[in-house]
């Protein structure tokens, strides 16, 4: 069994060492079938293995190999299975597979095909590792792993300067988060003196609630989670991000990077659960980060923008769950979420790939006729991440927004405010890219066809699970199971006894709220059916003056500008002047004076070479004198 | 006591002639009392009981060289008055070095104790004999390249003289 | 043959060619023509030779005398080559001083 979970990053790092090395020999088809082809096996390992862990007792911990022993410091490099980590492996394998499949239809006619692949599969050997990981230190090399394929991935196309620039940006502002995530790992290991998850998780729960180191970890991990998922006020790299290609997007900045940050507080919750503050910063963090994200969303003109945008609402919204102690809910919305923005990123992909690499939505318009499956897809995903009922999302917001009305009413208000925010601005993008006629312009070349059905299927597939996702958690108020919160029961176990201060809500008030939310999703979204198709706002460019409020958010509220000017400008300031003054001035100045020193020595020197035979003999006869009277006197 | 006055008398023969070299005009002059000089140092060489090393001083130096020196002069006609010596400054800076390190030498020598006695002192030391024996024992060597030597300065001082290219 | 009494001591030797050696080294220094500063330069080689041969024969070692043979190698071999170098200065400047020979300067 400790072959087979091995197996499952393994196969991952196989296929991208054969594509990495074999980029400019192997021949498309094979890489068509290598590249997908480990992450399937991988799949259907990890489908084995909660097979057995439902049916027969696995048992947890599969050590691999005694890693760094050192003085007091024993760090094994191994797995953990348990509920969370094997519903994260399937998540990440799963979609990883259908997006990589779609991927051979996108990336075609690309050069770097081979190159895709193999970055891909080095992205989801990170994830895994990341997600499998049995000590925070495995976490830690698959968090920096990510980030690494993350740079990777988004500047693919290196000829385009801006590109690079994006990627370089995501590296470093993830670098930040990371440098705070590793101080919390310093900080775990002088308070409990080892990194293993049970190890750690059974000594916290001794401490009591709100110490101050307890305090200290979990805000610096937490800073390594926003650097990670794109929170305030490490957020900034994500709409940039969108330079990479589609499938890319979809992948890692919608399904599974993104969501890591969230992996690790869950994974973590009792340390959470210790510490309310920290807490209380996430809670009112992920809220402003959902809202903030999601009126800047409503100006966006760019259509992978804007799903970038809902990704950050999104996460904020997983955020403020965990916050108030819905940790269930924050996963299962994790995994609906993974399902129908992959979906709508890779949607949204089919429709720039039919026009052409075209993105701006006011160029798009009346695509319903022409592209018939792809605006299917995104229909049901538009709905989904409204929160229409049966779809997935639905139920997943509707678990996080029952438990944040048991905590704090306040804190239910505002994510109920972020919810129809979503409604709105996803049904703007479904309207304008797909009703009405078409904007932008035709080419009589290429006309407008459907994707080909390498990236349709993978398409329907996602739909199917943002159909069906919500039969994993339906709530024990409408007369389900709740499957997944019985599953990640133990998981969560201790940091619910500890939270025990919220009061569950009754069957009555769960009713209620759910056909609130549903009653403002209607009223919004029939709001924006009238505006962006009877009425056509904001279709046009408008040159007329806004207010100023509308132009604010519609420059991203100039945080971009802002950070340039605190942070960028500075730093280009100071090394600008450490290359003027220091490197040519002062360091080349010393080397080339040395230099310079010995020229001058010796033009001055030289004028001894008078040429006179008896001026010579006179200096060698002083010479013996003095070399006998020092050899005397000293 | 006569062996001390032959020695006061062969030092200040010496240094008269050498400073007469020096203070001498014409060159031919300065040759002559150079040789003058060399008889004196072999008066010296035979009170200190190297009889053979005399008389090859007085063969290679005063029979040798010396006759070179004259060859020289002749034959250049480089009798000629030496007009515009050297300045007085650089003449006086020049005694001056030379008499500083005549006291340093001095002043180094009377400072030392030179366990340096002659009892017993072997007479026999310079003859021919004893020196041949350890000039071809233990100093084969030296004296073998030596013959090198002089082969090389022949042949140096052939090529350096011939007027026609060589 | 003869036996020095001991009232000549090797300091008077050493005097005397200290005054020996400084005499040629005031005669290197002083004289423009060529040939009488190599003159100075054998006195002073003599005076060393004298030095060499007085510590042979205060210290009854024979090494003393057999270091002057090889000197008196050098010196005569030096004296040939310095002087077919006189020659060949005089050939091309036809003059000995040495003031002439001033060309290898800055």
């Amino acid at each position: 069994m400790t072959l087979l979970i091995t197996l499952i990053p393994l196969l991952p790092l196989l296929g991208f060492l054969i594509l990495g090395l074999g980029s400019r020999t192997v021949p498309k088809t094979w890489t068509a079938f290598i590249g997908p082809g480990t992450i399937l096996i991988s799949f259907i390992f990890s489908l084995i293995v909660i097979f057995n862990f439902h049916y027969f007792t696995l048992s947890p911990f599969h050590h691999l190999f005694s890693w760094i022993n050192f003085n007091g410091l024993s760090i094994s490099f191994g797995f953990l299975i348990d509920p969370l980590s094997i519903l994260m492996m399937l998540i990440v394998t799963g979609v990883g597979f259908i997006i990589h499949v779609y991927s051979i239809g996108y990336m075609k006619g690309d050069d770097g095909f081979n190159r895709f692949f193999s970055y891909m599969n080095l992205f989801i050997f990170f994830m895994l590792l990341l997600v499998m990981g049995a000590n925070y230190l495995v976490l830690f090399i698959g968090w920096e792993g990510v980030g690494l394929c993350s740079y990777l991935l988004i500047g693919f196309w290196f000829k385009n300067q801006d590109f690079n620039n994006a990627a370089k940006k995501a590296f470093i502002m993830n670098r930040i988060g990371d440098l705070g995530f590793l101080l919390g790992i310093f900080l775990i290991f002088t308070t409990f003196n080892t990194l293993n998850y049970p190890d750690i998780f059974s000594q916290a729960k001794n401490l009591p609630a709100g110490d101050g180191t307890i305090i200290a970890i979990t805000l610096l991990l937490l800073l390594g989670a926003f650097g990670k998922s794109a929170q305030i006020p490490l957020y900034t790299w994500l709409p940039d991000a969108m330079a990479g290609p589609t499938p890319v997007s979809a992948l890692i900045h919608a399904a599974t990077m993104v969501t890591a940050g969230v992996y690790m507080v869950a994974r973590s919750n009792i340390l959470y659960a210790l510490a309310p503050p920290t807490l209380a910063i996430m809670g009112i963090a992920g809220l402003l980060t959902s809202l903030f994200a999601a009126s800047i969303a409503i100006f966006q003109n760019d259509i992978k923008k804007i799903l970038a945008y809902s990704t950050i609402s999104q996460l904020g919204i997983m955020f403020t769950g965990l916050s108030v102690g819905a940790f269930t809910g924050a996963v299962f919305h994790l995994t609906t979420h993974a399902f129908f923005k992959a979906l709508l990123f890779l949607a949204a992909g089919s429709v720039i790939h039919a026009l052409g690499g075209e993105q701006d939505i006011r160029n798009m318009g009346g695509l319903k006729k022409t592209l018939p499956r792809t605006y299917g897809c995104f229909l049901i995903g538009a709905l989904t991440i409204a929160g229409i009922p049966p779809l997935a999302g639905f139920f997943s917001k509707d678990e996080i927004l029952v438990n944040a009305f048991a905590f704090n009413h306040v804190i239910w208000f505002f994510l109920f405010i972020a919810t129809l925010l979503t409604a709105f601005y996803m049904l703007r993008v479904l309207f304008l890219t797909f009703n009405g006629k078409f904007r932008g312009a035709a080419n009589p070349n290429d006309p407008l066809h459907e994707s080909p059905r390498i990236m349709i299927f993978p398409m329907i597939a996602l739909g199917l699970l943002s159909i069906l996702g919500g039969v994993i958690n339906l709530p024990e108020l409408s007369g389900g199971n709740a499957s997944l919160e019985k599953f990640l029961s133990p998981v969560f176990a201790a940091s619910k006894s500890i939270m025990q201060y919220k009061q569950p809500v009754s069957h009555s008030t769960g009713w209620i709220l759910t056909g609130i939310t549903l009653l403002g999703v209607l009223i919004i979204g029939y709001r924006a059916l009238i505006r962006y198709t009877v009425q056509q706002k904001g279709v046009f460019p408008d040159e007329t003056k806004k207010l100023f409020l509308v132009n604010l958010i519609s420059g991203k509220y100039y945080i971009d500008e802002l950070y340039d000017f605190l942070f960028v400008k500075p730093v280009l300031w100071l090394s600008g002047f450490l290359h003027r003054v220091v490197e040519i001035r002062l360091i080349d100045g010393i080397v080339n004076g040395f230099g310079n020193l010995v020229i001058r020595t010796g033009n001055t020197i030289r004028y001894l070479q008078t040429g006179n035979i008896g001026f010579y003999l006179l200096m060698m006869i002083l010479g013996i004198i003095l070399i006998l009277l020092f050899n005397v006197v000293i | 006591m006569f062996t001390r006055y032959l020695f006061i008398f062969l030092s200040i023969l010496a240094i008269y002639s050498a400073i007469m070299v020096l203070v001498s005009k014409k060159p031919i002059h300065s040759v002559l009392y150079l040789t003058l000089t060399f008889f004196a140092i072999a008066g010296h060489y035979v009170l200190l009981n190297a009889q053979f090393l005399a008389v090859v001083h007085i063969i290679v130096y005063a029979g040798a060289i010396m006759v070179l020196f004259l060859f020289t002069v002749m034959l250049l006609n480089l009798n000629k008055e030496e007009h515009s010596p050297k300045t007085i400054w650089v003449k006086a800076i020049a005694i001056i070095a030379g008499c500083l390190l005549g006291l340093v030498l001095i002043g180094v020598f009377k400072g030392y104790e030179i366990r340096a006695s002659a009892d017993p002192m072997i007479s026999q030391l310079g003859l021919v004999k004893n020196l041949g024996k350890i000039l071809y024992k233990d100093y084969l060597l030296p004296f073998e390249f030596s013959s090198i030597l002089f082969l090389t300065a022949m042949v140096g001082a052939i090529l350096l003289g011939k007027k026609e290219q060589i | 043959m003869i036996t020095l009494l001991p009232s000549i001591t090797i300091t008077d030797y050493l005097i005397f060619c200290s005054v020996l050696f400084c005499i040629g080294v005031i005669g290197v220094l002083i004289k423009r023509n060529v040939l009488t500063i190599l003159m100075s330069i054998e006195l002073m080689i003599n005076s060393i030779n004298l030095l060499l041969a007085a510590f042979s024969a205060y210290l009854n070692d024979p090494a003393g005398q057999i270091f002057v043979f090889f000197i008196m190698v050098v010196a005569a071999a030096e004296v040939a080559i310095g002087l077919a170098i006189v020659v060949l200065i005089y050939r091309t400047t036809h003059s000995i001083d040495i003031e002439v020979l001033n060309k290898l300067k800055w």
